[in-house]
């Protein structure tokens, strides 16, 4: 009996062919394996991020840290990674842990967020690399699949420092922010704490990882992503240590002199939403948005960046047409470089003009006045001259002159 | 010129009656009334406001966090100070607070420590200006910044490089009493660790705490000694690991002033067993007050040799024939 829908014939099977094994065949294959998970902490010093991790997988990953006397206050951001395969059951799991001590923790942390990105995208790198490298038959897969970015439990709202980073590496990796030691606060300071903190990643415009629903996914599996999605930012304890309890249970928590605090109880924090959407429910998830969508994304950008569109095949080239279209551009720019010349050799002779023009003016004008001062001196001396013929002339008409005056001439004399 | 004498003591007949001296001192600084000026300088979000409105038992300060999203955040650490008039039993206290917002916020704080060394500098700076007038007030307010309160973040590992800087430059000039902030997110053993870690550092960098060690001359009487227990035991303690509240619980039908967690840990401020909210109290308020006090005044003095010294080289090097 067959039914069309879309074009595609549905039909029913009369008897068992046996392809529904395809998923047991599929999960055989992953087991034999080997999963790997590459997840990177980032925040203070002091928040509890090692520890959370060894809590969320259960294991001492990290050794209690001894940490020297701060001698140097000019360190720079380090980034370490730490590798354990565990194993659950038959299931092997290859965890990738990188950690970024130092960040935000010097006077100046303005470029903090510079060499986690940096590092993030180097990775996309060395895959793009391995993709288009010619064998490519084993890659080795080093994206970071998961950031968790643990968020200071002030109480207010995010810091400066909380706001850049998250901007800065959201398009880039699935951020999934966390309260770090969310023992200190009251029931209401948890909730307006993430109100806030949700406000401010929204009013940014920051990306954070939220797990997907499906259409097809069915109610239970709903309910359960929308309640994990309701606890974003998760307020969470951590501790690998067990005490026990007034009523003496041994449980993974923190013993104060005011009571205890279970890790995982539910009802003390969200630690196990947290590691359930992380391992049990959304790993394969986090994977696949990492794989599918953000390192696409990146791809594309680089790619593009180093020029190649769309056609990544050359178009067919006329050699004729593209020397003709050269010639013409070439002589179009020596009919420029003329024009500019032409220019300026223009201005030149103008410029020279005009100071010669002003030469000869001051020489002009220089000529006129030695002429002047000249006619001066030739005046004063014509006056000289005359007075000195009339004082002759005087002088003879009076000859037989006082004794005085012949005194006088012979002082002239 | 005759040589001082080292004074006899020499009995008296009858009650003259100078012991009252201490009640007419009493008398005339009760009228008078105290003046304490407190600053305190730490992250935001660590809980400075909460916990003064805790040691003074009053609303005081507002906490100034930036609790809105369209709220830009501080550009540069601000200096908000803040008095009151508390009175307690007949004794005015004339409270000044003086907060920092924004000290430590930003990305980039190379600068952030600048507007609160300039602070207390003023106020030394207008002090001096004043005892220098020629008609002097009879008696000067006193501005200056008694006592400075340093949260550190409980990171339970060490002392951040902006903590080091700041506990330096600020001990020179003042006195400097460091608080672990929200102690309630260490336990026991990693408060003790935290402490000693803390200590350790503050050593080796040759940060000079309140109460430094002082030299007292021999002999000492019993007061004397009483006092340098005391001292030594706050010394021992410091940084006080604390937690501030201002509401208050049901705990066992009393009411207390404490915090109850979302996990059902309720924390009381003055329980000792708890935090030590109460040692800080009693040496803030209760023992070490007056000593806050004089102690500033052997910084202020420090500060005014400086300025004379280099007013003096200034004046001279002005006066000095140019040649």
């Amino acid at each position: 009996m067959a039914a069309v829908a879309n074009g595609i014939i549905q039909t029913k099977l009369n008897a068992f062919v046996g392809f529904s094994n395809l998923p047991n065949q599929h999960h055989r294959r992953s087991v034999k394996k080997g999963f790997h998970f590459t997840i990177m902490v980032v925040g203070e010093s002091g928040l509890g991020k090692s520890t959370l991790i060894n809590t969320l997988f259960n294991t001492t990953l990290y050794p209690e840290k001894k940490v020297p006397i701060t001698t140097d206050l000019n360190k720079s951001l380090d980034i370490q990674e730490i590798s354990a395969e565990i194993e659950e059951s038959g299931v092997k799991l290859r965890l990738n842990v990188i950690d970024t001590p130092g960040f935000g923790d010097f006077i100046n942390n303005e470029d903090s967020w510079k060499p986690i990105l940096r590092s993030v995208e180097a990775r996309y790198d060395a895959y793009l690399e391995q993709e288009q490298s010619q064998h490519r038959a084993k890659i080795t897969d080093n994206r970071i699949h998961a950031c968790l970015y643990f968020i200071a439990p002030t109480g207010h709202s995010l810091r400066q420092l909380d706001i850049e980073f998250m901007r800065r590496l959201a398009p880039r990796v699935n951020l999934i922010p966390v309260i770090a030691k969310s023992d200190t606060l009251t029931d209401e300071e948890v909730a307006a704490f993430k109100q806030r903190i949700l406000d401010d990643i929204i009013f940014n415009k920051i990306e954070i990882y939220r797990p997907p629903v499906y259409e097809d996914d069915d109610e239970d599996t709903v309910a359960e992503t929308n309640e994990i999605t309701s606890k974003i930012p998760f307020a969470v304890v951590g501790s690998n240590k067990d005490v026990t309890t007034s009523d003496g249970r041994t449980v993974r928590g923190r013993a104060y002199p005011w009571g205890i605090i279970e890790v995982d109880n539910e009802d003390h924090n969200d630690f196990v939403k947290l590691r359930q959407m992380l391992i049990r429910t959304h790993m394969e998830e986090l994977k696949r948005f990492t794989s599918e969508v953000l390192y696409e994304t990146y791809r594309t950008q680089r790619l593009e960046a180093s020029g190649r569109t769309q056609e990544a095949i050359p178009k067919e080239i006329n050699p004729a047409a593209s020397l003709e279209e050269q010639r013409i551009v070439h002589e179009q720019k020596l009919a420029k470089m003329e024009n500019d010349m032409k220019l300026v050799f223009q201005q030149k002779v103008q410029e020279k003009e005009a100071k010669l023009k002003q030469s000869e003016e001051e020489l002009y004008a220089r000529h006129k006045e030695m002429r002047e001062a000249l006619e001066k001196q030739r005046a004063e001396l014509e006056d000289k001259k005359r007075k000195l013929e009339s004082l002759v002339h005087s002088a003879s008409l009076m000859k037989p002159a006082t004794p005085e005056k012949t005194r006088k001439k012979g002082i002239f004399k | 010129m005759a040589a001082v004498q080292e004074p006899k003591k020499t009995p008296i007949g009858g009650y003259v009656g100078f012991d009252t001296i201490p009640t007419q001192i009493e008398r005339k600084l009760l009228r008078r009334g105290f003046a304490f000026n407190v600053m305190l300088v730490g992250a935001t979000g660590l809980g400075k406001s909460t916990l003064l409105n805790t040691l003074f038992a009053a609303h005081l300060i507002d906490s100034k966090g930036r609790f809105k999203v369209n709220e830009p955040p501080r550009q540069t650490t601000e200096i908000a100070p803040v008095t009151h008039h508390i009175e307690e039993n007949g004794v005015r206290l004339k409270l000044t607070v003086i907060d920092t917002p924004g000290y430590a916020d930003l990305m980039n704080n190379e600068h952030c420590l600048d507007p609160i060394l300039k602070y207390i500098k003023d106020q030394y700076a207008h002090f001096l200006r004043k005892e220098l007038t020629a008609a002097r007030e009879r008696y000067i307010t006193d501005t200056r910044v008694h006592c400075v309160l340093f949260f550190i973040n409980p990171s339970g590992q060490s002392l951040k490089p902006l903590d080091i800087v700041a506990l330096r430059q600020l001990a020179d000039i003042c006195n400097v009493v460091p608080v672990i902030a929200k102690a309630d997110s260490l336990t026991l053993d990693e408060r003790a660790a935290f402490k000693a870690r803390i200590k350790e550092e503050i050593e080796y960098h040759g940060i000079k705490l309140y109460p430094g060690q002082l030299q007292v001359p021999e002999p000492l009487d019993e007061y004397d000694l009483q006092e340098q227990a005391l001292t030594d035991a706050i010394r021992a303690r410091i940084p006080f690991a604390v937690v501030g509240s201002e509401r208050t619980i049901v705990v066992g039908g009393q009411p207390v002033r404490g915090r109850r967690t979302k996990w059902g840990g309720v924390i009381e401020v003055d329980n000792e067993d708890h935090c030590e909210f109460t040692h800080l109290r009693n040496f803030l308020t209760r023992t070490h007050l007056q000593d806050l006090i004089e102690t500033t005044a052997l910084h202020y003095e420090a500060f005014r040799t400086r300025q004379l010294l280099a007013l003096k080289e200034n004046r001279d090097s002005n006066t000095s024939p140019n040649k």
